[in-house]
């Protein structure tokens, strides 16, 4: 079969799983449209956190991102994973045992104090219509290199698989089709990877493969920190960031994995406390499958692309030289006129330009793989992106007809008519994602950082100082995640969109990227509300009774309004 | 639930807290940023050993780290009777 049939076969295929799983799995109240009924088991909750928080970040970039950068992409690897530690330890049982269906629920009721709940709203909103647009942008990139259709329709493609069952199932119809996406995806990102690790260096473990030796019993990485040294590049394995840099992005993405709403709602769905730490371990085991795994295919894309390409006859190329350079994400100037490819980290001699995002979906025609697997790649990064779009938009329809119209605009809202408003609301949603997605604003990838920073600086330290301290009031935390939120921004749209007189890296605050100021805001947004808190009244009896009350795990009953 | 062995639970709860914790940040952030190239000059196999512990070590540890807690807590809830 050719690569088009298998490609829309394996496609097909797995969105008709998809819509199947909605039709059987409608929600049928608002309790199975936002927690799913509460009844989720550890195992299957563990592998929908998974592949909800596995975005096409994960599948489509991170790979990409390392082998570009090398070392220095250890930030997305250690802060990506090191973040659950943090759930699983610091949050997820605790906003278990405390029993509500929202992130911005939990922050309203501790801080007795709706200002604070619209506060968390706002952020929420925030967070997760930034990252939502990237999902969309990915499933149109997918569609339009692999399906060959246009960009835009792939997103409404795409728009209309997530709104059919986002919308038909809620969080219940998100979970099961999110445990299905996840065993799409880990096997798509796995099967090219075995096979490559073999063919380079014989060994089927590619976590094993990549210290292994080539044919030559070369060591791999020397190889390649070798290949790097000769075309001017910094090392491979030592990177070019500076250490408290690296150091503090690590945190601001570990912090704000932890503090990102729709992780947090997925710990909601299990049955008691213990089941929610159980979720994050397998969470984490499964997401530490392609973790793991990352590192070596960008050992691999990275040396097998660089030997293919460097210093051969640009007419010698093979067919996915030309395919994705028609895609315009690879793109080839011959500067010095010799019919060859020079690839130098020299931008002045260098003739070769390569888009990030392409290794790991060019990685299986790199190497030559069959067909089937590069089709399989293309269904994997759609599971990928749609799992995450999907979760995402549970999280802005919960905060509008929950937290705004059910908390606060209309309270004695009936059961159905909520359910209805949240039904809208995800429509509502689906539709603004969609536009992102086909006219994405330049700043999407700017953005995707901002998230982080943005849940770092704001919930984060909310959260722990809600649960680990007795006597932090309303005035504490509001002032403290709106100082947060308040630097961040600033702080952001000085470097990377030149407001506020903008900057270069040499006025970075001691040396430190936008990407990890978010560790700096949540430490100020720690030391504001500790010390305002001090000179402000206690929290009510009631409150600090609650508090003692989540640190104990038994009874946690069933989640309520 | 007894005040006082609520207040046990809690205490006993946050020392596992703070041991994990201190492993979790010395793989990741000392092993893996901040004590990288003096644990780079040992190596083990084609790694060196700092970048392996960057991209490899760290979320191994990590993932053994949440299951030690879930052990930990599910023995210390049975022994407060709390596992109901």
């Amino acid at each position: 079969m050719d690569l088009q049939t298998w490609i829309w076969l394996l496609v097909g295929i797995t969105f008709a799983l998809y819509i199947g799983i909605a039709i059987w799995s409608r929600a049928g109240s608002t309790k199975e449209f936002y927690v799913a009924g509460g009844g989720v088991s550890p195992l299957a909750n563990g592998l929908a956190t998974a592949a909800d928080w596995m975005s096409a970040a994960s599948f489509i970039s991170m790979a990409g991102l390392i082998s570009f950068n090398g070392y220095d992409g250890s930030v997305y690897l250690m802060g990506w994973t090191g973040g659950y530690v943090l759930l699983a330890l610091l949050l997820a049982p605790y906003l278990r045992k405390f029993g509500k269906f929202t992130v911005p629920d939990f922050i309203g009721d501790r801080y007795y104090s709706n200002v604070a709940r619209t506060v968390a709203v706002f952020c929420a909103l925030l967070v997760s219509f930034t990252y939502v647009a990237g999902q969309m942008r990915g499933v149109g990139l997918v569609f339009s290199r692999f399906l060959e259709v246009d960009i835009n329709t792939g997103v409404i493609i795409g728009m209309i698989i997530v709104l059919f069952y986002a919308v038909l199932g809620g969080m219940k119809g998100i979970t099961y089709t999110q445990v299905a996406q996840y065993c799409v995806l880990i096997f798509a990102f796995m099967v090219p990877a075995i096979f490559i690790s073999i063919q380079i260096t014989g060994n089927p473990i590619p976590q094993l493969g990549f210290g292994g030796q080539d044919a030559n019993g070369i060591y791999l990485l020397d190889k390649l920190d070798g290949l790097h040294r000769d075309l001017g590049f910094a090392e491979y394995t030592s990177g070019s960031k500076s250490k408290l840099d690296v150091f503090f992005i690590t945190a601001a993405l570990m912090v704000g994995t932890a503090g990102l709403p729709h992780v947090i709602v997925r710990f909601f769905t299990v049955k008691k406390v213990s089941d929610a730490r159980k979720s994050a371990g397998w969470a984490l085991l499964f997401i530490m499958i392609l973790y793991t795994t990352a590192p070596a295919i960008a050992v691999f894309a990275r040396t097998n692309m660089i030997e293919t390409v460097n210093n051969q006859e640009y007419k010698n190329m093979p067919d996915w030289f030309t395919t994705w350079e028609e895609t315009g994400l690879l793109s080839f100037n011959d500067k010095n006129n010799d019919g060859k490819i020079q690839y130098l980290a020299d931008t002045s001699k260098n003739e070769l330009i390569i888009d990030k995002d392409i290794m790991v979906l060019a990685n299986p025609e790199i190497a030559g793989l069959p067909n089937w697997v590069i089709a399989l790649v293309a269904a994997g990064a759609l599971a990928a992106a749609l799992s995450t779009a999907a979760g995402l938009l549970l999280v802005i329809s919960a905060s509008v007809s929950h937290d705004l119209i059910k908390k606060m605009i209309k309270p004695d809202i009936s059961e159905k008519g909520e359910l209805v408003a949240a039904r809208l609301s995800a429509v509502v949603a689906v539709c603004v994602a969609g536009y992102f997605g086909i006219n994405p604003p330049d700043f999407v990838a700017a953005t995707v950082a901002l998230a982080f920073g943005l849940a770092a600086a704001s919930f984060f330290p909310a959260i722990i100082l809600g649960i680990f301290t007795k006597k932090m009031n309303k005035e504490g935390a509001i002032s403290g995640m709106i100082i947060g939120i308040l630097m961040m921004l600033f702080y952001m749209l000085k470097f990377k969109f030149d407001w506020f007189g903008g900057g270069t890296k040499e006025d970075w605050w001691f040396g430190i990227s936008p990407e990890g100021f978010g560790t700096v805001a949540m430490i100020i947004n720690f030391i504001v509300s500790i010390v305002i808190s001090k000179f402000t009244p206690d929290p009510p009896k009631e409150v600090q009774e609650i508090v003692a009350n989540i640190r104990i795990p038994s009874g946690a009953g069933e989640a309520t309004h | 639930m007894k005040k006082s062995d609520q207040k046990k639970y809690w205490k006993t709860n946050l020392k596992y807290l703070t041991v994990l914790l201190t492993i979790w940040f010395i793989v990741s952030y000392g092993c893996g940023i901040i004590f990288v190239d003096e644990l780079n000059t040992i190596r083990m196999g084609g790694f060196k050993l700092g970048f392996w512990f960057a991209q490899q070590g760290s979320i191994y540890v990590f993932t053994i780290l949440i299951f030690v807690y879930i052990r930990l807590m599910n023995k210390l809830d049975k022994k407060y009777n709390l596992d109901s």
